[in-house]
């Protein structure tokens, strides 16, 4: 029992659990209108945000949080050409893991542990972390909750949502700033490798369980949640990395899902 | 005051201007179609009108507050967001399930509203649509080829619904279709678009107008003949047809 009240144990959990809220939600939106890829690209910017925010020594999250965002700018500005959006994608998202791993291997060696920010480095969240995360889980649940009809109305078609008044363009834009601010608060936890594994994970599973939209929000939320908690314990146990392990226990509970799923269709 | 006013509207997809020297006004309670070959620019223009695409030059206004509703040419659910036929008409505004209901009935698909939305077949889907569509008690309805993908009794039935749609709220119609000989007899002006506007008026004066011709001529005899058939019937000599043709059932449906 005095695992559980474990100073770091707690402080693990608390972020792991802020993160999993953060990513529920938002997480359905990228399932739905087929944001993966772009998730990964914004993402994979993180690494060259770290490395800025320590060129500049501006703090990690908002050095993450500007060049994510600018990702997600540039995407959104260069998409329309003649490259495909899967091509460009690719091209961006992996031009700037690259980018931002050169970048990174520039720096003193002693300045950056690379690791921590491709895998994660749950163990070592500072109260001041912890602040970053349940703000950023905050902002990104509240925006959705008060944009939620619009978003969804949206998704639908964007002539239906011009026709009853509303603005996709600007919708589309305040998306990409909550997966900029996601990818932003989820670095410490998961990790710029798996952080879309953190959005679209549980809302698949989620899929699977629900039969409206705000069920499937509310469905992939608990999931995160409790693969956050899992995984963490099953990183305690096993000796494994945070992040990973609470990638596994929410892959394990899609399959889970799925196969039920299955068998209730037979 | 119209209800939509443009004026000398452009609209160009990169460097092709796909409308141009565009002005047409919709009054309310009339019904507007506009036909014109693939490619020229008829649902560009509609999305224009309703505000979903920048024109490059020119003014639309619109009466302020304009309700509109708006039925896509189609509509893709990806199935990977679940959601009922209710819920879907409760964006993005929340109507209440009361509304939601009478919408469906007078549709006909009142017995749609808890399947998912993704599971519905061409013509359901087209009666939701429309269902959502006047949900808001519209001024004005627009229709972008509402009936692709329905069979000929199943798109004149549709266009039937939307008459009786129009006498009921008292709004007006604007559509694009490439059914003429459907939509014709329920319009009470033609807009026939090819980039620019060729000619307008009514069913009458436009489909015997040069510019038509030339436009439909050959490619839809078929339609025309039977357009001008079903027009000579109800315009002609005012009697109701007594012998059997094509769209004789049309008429029994109708009673």
């Amino acid at each position: 029992m005095s695992d559980l009240l474990d100073d770091f144990m707690i402080r693990a959990i608390l972020a792991a659990v802020g993160t999993a809220l953060a990513c529920g939600a938002l997480g359905c939106f990228v399932v739905w209108r087929r944001m993966a890829y772009f998730g990964d690209a914004t993402a994979h910017a993180a690494i060259l945000g770290v490395a800025l925010a320590l060129l500049f020594s501006v703090s990690i999250p908002l050095g993450v949080l500007i060049v994510a965002l600018a990702m997600g700018l540039l995407v959104g500005a260069l998409s329309g050409g003649t490259t495909t959006p899967d091509s460009l994608l690719g091209v961006l998202s992996h031009g700037a893991l690259a980018i931002g791993l050169v970048a990174v291997s520039l720096m003193p060696k002693a300045r950056v542990d690379l690791e921590a920010y491709l895998f994660g480095d749950i163990l070592v969240v500072s109260r001041m972390d912890l602040l970053v995360i349940w703000g950023g889980a905050a902002v990104v649940c509240g925006v959705l909750a008060w944009r939620w009809q619009a978003l969804l109305a949206e998704i639908l078609s964007n002539d239906l949502a011009y026709a009853s008044g509303l603005n996709p363009r600007r919708d589309r834009m305040l998306l990409t700033l909550l997966i900029a601010a996601v990818v932003a608060v989820s670095i410490k936890v998961v990790g710029a490798l798996l952080i879309t594994a953190m959005l679209i994970i549980p809302a698949a599973a989620a899929r699977l369980i629900a039969r409206g939209p705000e069920g499937m929000a509310v469905w992939a939320t608990i999931i995160g949640v409790v693969a956050a908690v899992g995984g963490l314990y099953g990183a305690r146990e096993f000796g494994t990395p945070a992040g990973p392990s609470i990638i596994c226990f929410a892959t394990a509970i899609f399959c889970v899902a799925s196969a039920f799923g299955q068998l209730r269709r037979a | 005051m119209p209800l939509i006013d443009a004026q000398d509207i452009e609209i160009r997809h990169g460097a092709t201007r796909a409308v141009f020297g565009v002005s047409l006004s919709i009054e309310a309670g009339e019904i507007v179609t506009i036909v014109g070959p693939n490619g020229s620019g008829k649902s560009t223009l509609l999305r224009a009108l309703i505000g979903a695409i920048p024109t490059s030059s020119g003014t639309i206004k619109r009466a302020p507050n304009l309700r509109v509703g708006y039925v896509p040419q189609k509509l893709h659910v990806d199935p990977a967001l679940p959601m009922t036929v209710r819920r879907f008409l409760n964006l993005p505004r929340r109507v209440g399930a009361k509304a939601v209901r009478a919408a469906l009935t007078r549709t006909g698909v009142q017995e749609l509203e808890k399947k998912q939305i993704s599971s519905l077949s061409g013509g359901q889907l087209q009666r939701v649509l429309l269902a959502r569509a006047i949900l808001n008690d519209p001024q004005l309805l627009v229709l972008d080829e509402a009936t692709q993908g329905l069979d000929q009794p199943g798109s004149a039935d549709f266009y039937r619904l939307i008459e009786a749609l129009r006498d009921e709220i008292g709004c007006a119609v604007l559509m694009v279709s490439h059914e003429l000989h459907v939509v014709m007899s329920a319009t009470d002006r033609v807009i026939c678009l090819n980039g620019h506007i060729c000619c307008e008026g009514t069913p009458a004066v436009v489909t015997a107008t040069e510019a038509y011709r030339e436009l439909f001529g050959s490619g839809t005899g078929g339609a025309l003949a039977l357009y001008r058939h079903d027009h000579d019937h109800e315009h002609s000599d005012g009697q109701a047809c007594t012998h059997d043709h094509d769209h004789h059932h049309e008429h029994e449906a109708a009673k």
